[in-house]
């Protein structure tokens, strides 16, 4: 199963992901995102990536 | 035989399209177009992390060869695209044969508004990627920075150019520059915030003209001030990369003029993404355009679905989103600020080193917000502008956060 995996280095908390796919993605009080899942199934593989993708430091990968 | 979507312009609303579509299941062929020679960058980087040599051109590539291939995206780089036949559905291109399409999307994006003060060499400006080479060149020579105008991307370069050790000036004919987006009170703390990090700023005061040579210039204002400057960096706004569409009769007015699923009117199967698009947004009810990159990504996103979804598109309806960091402050803005909106500030930058600036425009329910260093206020806002809250609520749950109560003595 593909599983979404963040650089918590490169993450400037600007909530992209948040707002994309909020039952994947929180942000800490650092502002600094939080994984509540790990594991994408397929259903949700179209949604998580798109959310992966507006992150703009790019620190969210959906890796197969 | 395969559909062809064209898309043109190969920046991060470009892009993003090309990889939406194929996320979509769009099997057909995407070609990316674009006029300039260099792979796909990204462009935020430029007033910051570029110009400060921490990012490389590697580092802020959005899509390089193998992986253009990997996703079947054909580039064509170096064609600066000249007009539309819509009846026939050809992109034509500067000395390149015309490409026929199905599907066309423009994405041509905004460029620089170009100094009237001349542009020789040592007066910048900062869009692309050789801006930034140029700047980044000149910068590195050391030397007083002039910065002409104060908005997101003068004083982001300001801010970097202060990091790394130079002198810097911001002139601006408004008093109070960022009154141009938030009220002037937060406006003012901007202004506070570059003089506290050691920029200069010429508030109220405008530019007549700029003398001298790269290394030596001097700035005459209209306050009669001289200012001296090694390298001058014009940040003055930036206008839509609409003027080759004029001939296609595609309706153009301050950008490519689109409906609420980002169609032209006249031709549906053109679209438009990005800094260009000028689309009707049904919850404000007018045609918008927006010059921000997550604007693009999720304009793209919505295209790449309405062009795979034809008969069932999706109205593109998007909470506005834009940060820029400078000094230490990142600033986050959500929906609509400023204007006539009513505004509640929770925080201040001296004391709590964070604030938010709650805007309402009826007087009761959050329009937009500003807000700085503050994430949990920053995802409450965003949620709330998705879901609906009111200013009173927003303050009630951000005001204990912000000042925890002291613990009752039992």
């Amino acid at each position: 199963m593909p599983v979404v995996k963040a650089d918590l280095g490169a993450c400037q908390g600007y909530a992209n992901c948040v707002v994309g796919a909020p039952d994947y993605f929180d942000l800490d009080d650092d502002g600094i995102v939080v994984l509540l899942k790990i594991d994408v199934p397929e259903a949700d593989r179209q949604r998580v990536v798109e959310a992966a993708r507006s992150c703009p430091v790019s620190a969210l990968r959906v890796e197969d | 035989m395969d559909t062809v979507t064209v898309i043109v312009g190969s920046s991060i609303g470009g892009v993003r399209t090309a990889q939406s579509l194929r996320l979509e299941g769009y099997e057909g062929r995407i070609v990316l177009v674009g006029e300039e020679t260099e792979l796909p960058y990204d462009k935020p980087p430029l007033s910051k992390s570029f110009l400060a040599s921490t990012a490389t051109e590697a580092s802020i590539c959005l899509l390089n060869q193998q992986q253009a291939q990997e996703l079947g995206i054909e580039l064509q780089l170096g064609h600066a695209a000249t007009g539309v036949d819509i009846t026939g559905n050809l992109l034509q291109l500067q000395g390149q044969e015309a490409l026929h399409f199905d599907n066309l999307v423009v994405a041509t994006g905004s460029s620089a508004r170009s100094s009237p003060w001349g542009d020789r060499p040592g007066i910048h400006v900062l869009r692309t990627l050789d801006d930034g080479r140029s700047l980044r060149g000149n910068l590195a020579k050391g030397g007083q920075l002039a910065v002409i105008g104060a908005g997101f991307i003068g004083a982001e370069a300001a801010a970097t150019a202060r990091m790394l050790g130079l002198q810097v000036t911001i002139v601006d004919p408004l008093p109070i520059p960022m009154s141009r987006i938030f009220n002037s009170e937060v406006g003012q703390w901007f202004g506070d915030l570059h003089r506290s990090n050691g920029v200069t700023t010429i508030f109220g005061t405008g530019v007549e003209a700029i003398d001298g040579e790269q290394g030596s210039f001097t700035l005459r204002l209209t306050n009669g001030q001289n200012l001296e400057a090694a390298t001058v960096l014009v940040g003055i706004g930036a206008v839509p990369n609409d003027t080759w569409l004029e001939s296609s009769g595609l309706l153009v007015d301050n950008g490519l003029v689109l409906d609420e699923y980002c169609r032209t009117v006249d031709a549906p199967h053109i679209y438009g993404v990005g800094d260009v698009a000028r689309w009707r947004h049904q919850k404000h009810g007018e045609d918008i355009r927006i010059e921000h990159w997550t604007n693009a990504v999720e304009q793209a996103a919505c295209v790449a679905y309405n062009i795979t979804h034809p008969e069932n598109p999706r109205a593109y309806t998007p909470v506005e989103y834009v940060w820029s960091d400078q000094h230490d402050w990142k600033i986050q803005v959500v929906g609509r600020v400023g204007g006539n909106a009513e505004q509640d500030i929770i925080g201040d930058p001296e004391v709590n080193g964070r604030f938010a600036a709650l805007y309402t425009v009826d007087g009761t329910n959050l329009s937009g917000a500003a807000i700085v260093n503050w994430p949990k206020a920053l995802l409450a806002c965003r949620r709330g502008m998705g879901t609906g809250i009111t200013v009173q609520e927003l303050r009630e749950k951000l005001e204990p956060m912000l000042d925890p109560q002291p613990l009752q003595a039992s």
